[in-house]
């Protein structure tokens, strides 16, 4: 903010300017004029902006499920993340476990605007299926992770509107609601807690179509990648009008690997393992 | 019993690991990433009619094994190994193995496109439809394995892929041909004369080892999946001749030489899925043995309910309609039919999925009932429970008719490992 001002005013009005940017910075953050739905945006904008440029990443994903007996159950698989600057994520899914789906793959183009494309490898038929994208708000593998709750939280996905800051732990986090923008989407709104200081995800409650809180996802055990890219070890989903809940646990997180566009390909998914 | 043609697949795998295990020893300082994974399966089908001709029984039970082996070099490239084995109680025929997948995969970059190739023994699947494969050529049908033409053999060939943001080119070179599996005397499911597979008959001289060719062009246009394909070379798909031998009549299966160019079209549109398959086949002969080049076709759509009643389920309904030009001469079951299902999926911890499909001739009486349930028992168990029922089977169905008494329910348990 301080740079454009700099850039674009004269000198003679330098000192005021710069004078205006401190006041405001000690009374709020914000500016004063901004409405909460346009400080919305600019903190999703900002957060979204915090992580660019990580190019691509792998991890390994466990998720426990667990319905309102406690009875367990196990998912693994592999995940590979790639950048793409101009529109959505491209990403890969390899399931390892259950050991009946050992090997089916997803592949996902998220867009910006568009709906996202996705197909699904079936190595048992070695067919490389087209599939709807309709199916946003259906669970992830009989998680309670929703394939839209997964897939790239782009900007344009939601509108927002800013709603208070306050403490989470240690740190102070802004509160904002976020609307769907997809009307296939299985929420109403969603509220978001990020810490001021990294812009890093804390808490998000979801609020189903009727507006009943459904689902409470809190991330844990943030660990920063090439003093960058912070990215939390564990993420917990709990949904309160089931009392289902999943874990998921993400592990060996490796960044800018040799990955690219060629490994995100129809042809590429026949060779995903 | 093991064919000739298994053995020697069964050979040309044995080669192939050698090669691999000699090539680890070689490299015994680079490292190598090793998996082993599969599953074994109990089966048990259930003919609930008596058979239409002598020595067939009731029940057939058995086992199947199929395990994969995955290396990968540091280097890059890594070898696939999918052997295959059945055991059936009822039918000696039935109890084959094969070599599902025995290649070298390598793949690379050039500019902004990349190569990939694939040496030995795949499955290679083209199509979109549910039905009836129309497009899917590559690999010969192990059509012991179920009446429903979807398990395939192993095919020996040298397939590179080119592809790029133009999308993707394929190329064949397939130098062996495998003959189709059929029930022997004791199986069900077969018609009134024993089809003899060990008896074949090419139009090549060169029989079986007769160099075949195929090309693919696929490409993702935003909601469109497209793909182009040529084949030439020997029919997958025999002609059944019939022959008089010295245990009697006789079915001899005939592999002609044709070429097949295909067309495979998908449009994903929100919950809807439009598809279109489409052939010309030239060179074949029709059921009359006939020289008729001919062009068919499989549309349909499938839609989905997404988390129906506030649920997790998903509710899908597709109907697929199967057009043969050649009509009553058509060498096939879908001359005209309709395919209308539904599927259940429950989205559940079990993986639950219900489908049931029934299958109409328009120009017979005949009808076909398919239920499926599919579910997940353990992380490392599953099972399925399948129902095909034939009902009003019109005698002029010629090729249903001598099956007309072989509606069954199958149970299987899978141990995934």
């Amino acid at each position: 903010m301080i740079a454009i001002i700099y850039q674009n005013v004269r000198p003679v009005f330098l000192l005021f300017a710069l004078h205006f940017a401190i006041l405001t910075c000690f009374v709020s953050p914000k500016l004063e004029s901004a409405t909460p739905e346009e400080m919305g945006l600019e903190i999703a904008r900002k957060a979204d902006l915090r992580d660019e440029g990580f190019e691509n990443f792998t991890a390994q994903q466990t998720m426990v499920l667990r319905n309102k007996h406690g009875q367990e159950s196990q998912r693994q698989l592999r995940v590979k993340i790639l950048e793409i600057p101009e529109d959505g994520n491209k990403s890969l899914f390899v399931f390892d476990s259950p050991r009946d789906v050992q090997g089916t793959a997803l592949l996902i183009h998220s867009h910006k605007e568009a709906p996202d494309d996705q197909w699904l490898y079936l190595p048992a038929l070695k067919r490389v299926k087209r599939i709807s994208s309709s199916n946003r708000s259906g669970s992830f593998m009989g998680s309670e992770f929703a394939y839209e709750d997964l897939t790239a939280q782009e900007v344009e996905k939601f509108t927002y509107r800013y709603l208070r800051d306050e403490p989470c732990g240690k740190l102070t986090c802004t509160v904002s609601e976020r609307f769907p923008v997809d009307k296939e989407s299985g929420y109403r709104r969603q509220l978001v807690w990020l810490d001021q200081d990294e812009l890093r995800f804390w808490k998000i409650q979801y609020y189903d179509r009727k507006d009943a809180h459904l689902k409470t996802l809190t991330f844990e055990n943030y660990e920063q990648y090439l003093s960058k890219f912070w990215r939390a070890g564990l993420m917990k989903m709990v949904n309160h009008l089931t009392g289902k809940s999943t874990t998921m646990t993400w592990a060996n997180y490796q960044f800018r690997t040799d990955l690219d566009d060629r490994d995100f390909t129809k042809t590429g998914l026949r060779r995903a393992r | 019993m093991l064919c000739w043609a298994t053995l020697k697949q069964t050979l040309l795998g044995a080669v192939l690991i050698f090669a691999i295990v000699f090539n680890s020893q070689v490299c015994a300082n680079s490292e190598i990433d090793l998996q082993l994974f599969g599953h074994v399966s109990v089966e048990s089908r259930w003919y609930p009619e008596n058979g239409a001709y002598s020595s067939q029984s009731h029940h057939a039970s058995g086992f199947v094994l199929e395990p994969e082996l995955y290396f990968e070099s540091v280097s890059g490239w890594s070898f696939n190994l999918v052997p295959f084995f059945r055991y059936d109680s009822a039918d000696p025929e039935r109890s084959h193995a094969d070599l599902r997948e025995a290649y070298f995969l390598l793949f690379g970059e050039i500019g902004n496109s990349e190569w990939e190739l694939r040496l030995g023994i795949d499955r290679v699947f083209w199509g979109v439809v549910e039905s009836y494969h129309l497009v899917d050529i590559i690999n010969q049908t192990d059509l012991i394995e179920h009446p429903d033409e979807e398990v395939e053999l192993g095919q020996l060939m040298a397939h590179v892929t080119w592809s790029g943001e133009w999308g993707a080119a394929e190329f064949f070179a397939m130098p062996h041909h495998r003959e189709r599996t059929f029930p022997g005397r004791r199986g069900r499911l077969r018609p009134a004369i024993i089809i003899d597979d060990g008896r074949p008959s090419y139009e090549s001289s060169a029989e079986e080892w007769h160099l075949d060719f195929a090309a693919r062009y696929s490409q993702s246009l935003g909601a469109f999946d497209i793909g182009i394909s040529v084949f030439d070379g020997t029919s997958r798909e025999p002609l059944l001749r019939s022959r008089h031998h010295d245990d009697g009549l006789i079915l001899v299966p005939h592999y002609e030489q044709v070429r097949q160019f295909g067309l495979d079209v998908q449009l994903t549109s929100n919950s809807w899925l439009f598809k279109l398959e489409a052939i010309h086949r030239a060179d074949s002969q029709n059921l009359r043995f006939k020289e008729e080049d001919f062009e068919a076709f499989v549309i349909g759509g499938e839609y989905t309910f997404y988390s129906i009643l506030d649920s997790a389920i998903d509710f899908s309904v597709l109907g697929e309609w199967t057009y043969d030009g050649r009509g009553s001469d058509a060498t096939n079951a879908f001359e005209d039919d309709l395919l209308i299902a539904t599927r259940l999926a429950f989205n559940d911890i079990q993986n639950t999925e219900i489908y049931a499909s029934i299958l109409e001739d328009r120009q017979h009486s005949t009808n076909a009932l398919v239920v499926e349930v599919n579910r997940r028992i353990s992380d490392q168990w599953s099972m399925n429970l399948e129902l095909l029922s034939l009902f009003n089977v019109d005698k002029e169905d010629v090729q249903i008719d001598q099956t007309r008494r072989d509606s069954f329910i199958e149970f299987h348990l899978n141990y995934n490992f």
